[in-house]
């Protein structure tokens, strides 16, 4: 079987890498040992721990699971599918990488390069759409370019200008010049900032995710009775009182839900009943909404591949993400409403399980479940403020009996057409 | 009789060499960079056409030419908007406001006369 051999890949890759195998393992949150023991295929290895490897190493998953000619395959499968290719033609990849290996691989380059070219893309046109400050500032370039283009094209007309115009024109092609390269240097340090801004996380809510997110999602420290929620956060460096709010809030459900489901029980009650979140919850006693979280904050050994998580309030406002591969979440742009966890909104405290697919070049299935609950004790003064949560689940071997609602990320970056729930015109139909 | 057009924008440059151009060809170019007024100015101009910046300073080119399809003695007046964003729902958002032609930044000027002498022609005032 290939995929028994993915470790001593992960070894073969790491040494051409030139990578120490501590290294490798601290880059991607395991301990060496536990690294070595993949390396040796004494561990079985998949989900997010592998394509967190594959990153590092800077090769798609599928080589390391399947070996190279499988990946390679499997990227012009893909590449042929996105073509519209019949799927007999799209069959004979594994021909044509045989006969045309070097073709094969330029061609696998060619599609690996306009995956990331698109994903750049989307990433840009949601910033674009959602971010006036970017907007104010290309408006300004391109006005500036608009000014200059047309004074530039009436002074190289052939024949005659009256002086004073064309001296008038000098002098605003100068201003414009100068304007351009001063609004083209403020957009450059914008944009540079802004990247900046991204690995440190400007939102306070978008800093506690990256808190979250760096520690995978786990907090061993916080797994154990009388552990004090207030030693993370004082020790997570936050940047503002805000973010450390969030995260106190965001720690102390983690450290009840902790207490509440061991790791240990819930460890062996996923063993034993699957990831059934209804058992689990009649096992543990527990809310579902909360069997949802704890689900999501498993650690790989316990549930492979790691589930996706998301929170969001009464007005479809996100308020946690735990992003998943290939159901993406939109950082910027308002998330498509066809998700099932708005579904359950309208009808607060009734469990929905959908399959739903993502649609795109990364089309995959996924079954969702979600409830909505209020979010504090009732009282007869207020009216109830609900949350929902959804637990997202990657189907592995999709089985077609199973229909499935097609979902999006955002209109924007959403290529389905007819959609009934669509806001605005997606860029991959129209603009690209 | 000189055709007359009344042009809505707020970058001086802009609007000096849209003006040059079609006063060399032969049009009376009315010149105003506020949005506020902008309808009133229209009105009181009664042009043959409005050439109009979207982002306006007082008050955007879309709620003016909103503004001025809801008068019954403007509804029909041609209208070239220009903009700096060509996205297709900004396109859509014009359309639906009434514009006769959209035109996206930095445009030629051959675009512009073209546009201007296309949206004015007899056949399409009949």
């Amino acid at each position: 079987m290939r995929g028994h051999l993915t470790g001593s890949r992960i070894r073969e890759r790491r040494t051409i890498f030139g990578l120490r195998q501590a290294d490798l393992a601290r880059q991607v949150g395991i301990s060496a040992s536990y690294l070595n023991l993949i390396e040796h295929n004494r561990r079985r290895i998949g989900g997010k721990l592998l394509v967190r490897i594959a990153q590092e190493l800077g090769v798609e998953p599928s080589m390391l699971s399947e070996g190279a000619e499988a990946a390679l395959v499997a990227t012009l499968r893909e590449a042929a599918a996105d073509a519209g290719m019949a799927l007999a033609d799209g069959d004979q990849a594994e021909e044509f990488a045989d006969r045309f290996p070097g073709w094969a691989e330029v061609l696998a380059a060619a599609h690996r390069r306009i995956s990331s070219l698109e994903r750049t893309v989307e990433t840009l046109s949601d910033r674009l759409t959602h971010d006036p400050h970017l907007a104010s500032s290309l408006h300004e370039v391109l006005s500036t370019a608009a000014a200059i283009r047309s004074t530039a094209s009436i002074l190289a007309e052939p024949g005659d200008i009256e002086p004073e115009w064309r001296n008038r024109f000098h002098r605003n092609l100068n201003e414009d010049s100068l304007r351009l390269a001063e609004s083209s240097k403020e957009l450059v340090r914008y944009l540079d900032e802004a990247q900046e801004e991204d690995s440190r996380k400007t939102a306070p809510i978008e800093e506690v995710e990256g808190l979250v997110a760096q520690h995978g999602y786990h907090f061993p420290d916080l797994e154990s009775a009388g552990a004090e929620v207030s030693d993370v956060v004082d020790g997570a460096g936050l940047s503002s009182g805000a973010a450390r709010h969030i995260a106190r809030g965001v720690l102390s459900r983690y450290a009840a839900d902790a207490w509440a489901m061991p790791l240990d029980a819930m460890s062996q009650a996923i063993k034993q009943l699957g990831l059934d979140p209804i058992r689990l919850a009649q096992r543990f006693d527990m809310p579902l909404h909360r069997v949802f979280r704890r689900l999501a904050a498993m650690p790989e050994w316990v549930l492979d591949p790691a589930p996706g998580l998301v929170v969001c309030d009464a007005a479809g406002s996100l308020l946690f993400r735990k992003p998943i591969d290939r159901f993406p979440l939109p950082r910027f742009a308002v998330p498509c409403p066809l998700w099932p966890i708005f579904a359950t909104l309208n009808r607060p405290h009734v469990p929905l399980q959908r399959r739903v697919v993502q649609q795109g070049r990364d089309a995959a299935t996924f079954t969702c479940y979600a409830i909505a609950h209020p979010e504090a004790a009732p009282d007869f003064e207020r009216d109830p403020l609900y949350r929902a949560t959804m637990l997202i689940v990657p189907v592995l071997t999709a089985d077609d009996a199973v229909p499935a609602q097609a979902v999006g990320s955002s209109c924007r970056t959403c290529p389905r057409s007819g959609c009934r729930a669509r806001r605005e015109p997606s860029i991959l139909k129209e603009g690209f | 009789m000189r055709r007359h057009v009344v042009l809505i924008e707020d970058e001086p440059n802009i609007m000096e060499a849209i003006r040059f151009l079609l006063t060399r060809d032969g049009w009376t170019v009315d010149t105003h960079a506020n949005g506020a007024d902008a309808v009133e100015v229209v009105a009181a101009a009664d042009p043959d056409l409005v050439i109009l910046d979207v982002m306006l300073p007082g008050k955007s080119g879309m709620d003016i030419l909103r503004d001025l399809r809801d008068r019954p003695a403007l509804s029909g007046l041609p209208v070239l908007m220009l903009t700096a964003r060509g996205q297709s729902r900004d396109r859509d958002m014009a359309e639906k406001a009434g514009a006769s032609r959209f035109m996206t930044k930095p445009f030629s000027n051959t675009e512009v006369l073209d546009a201007v002498r296309d949206l004015t022609a007899p056949a399409r005032r009949a």
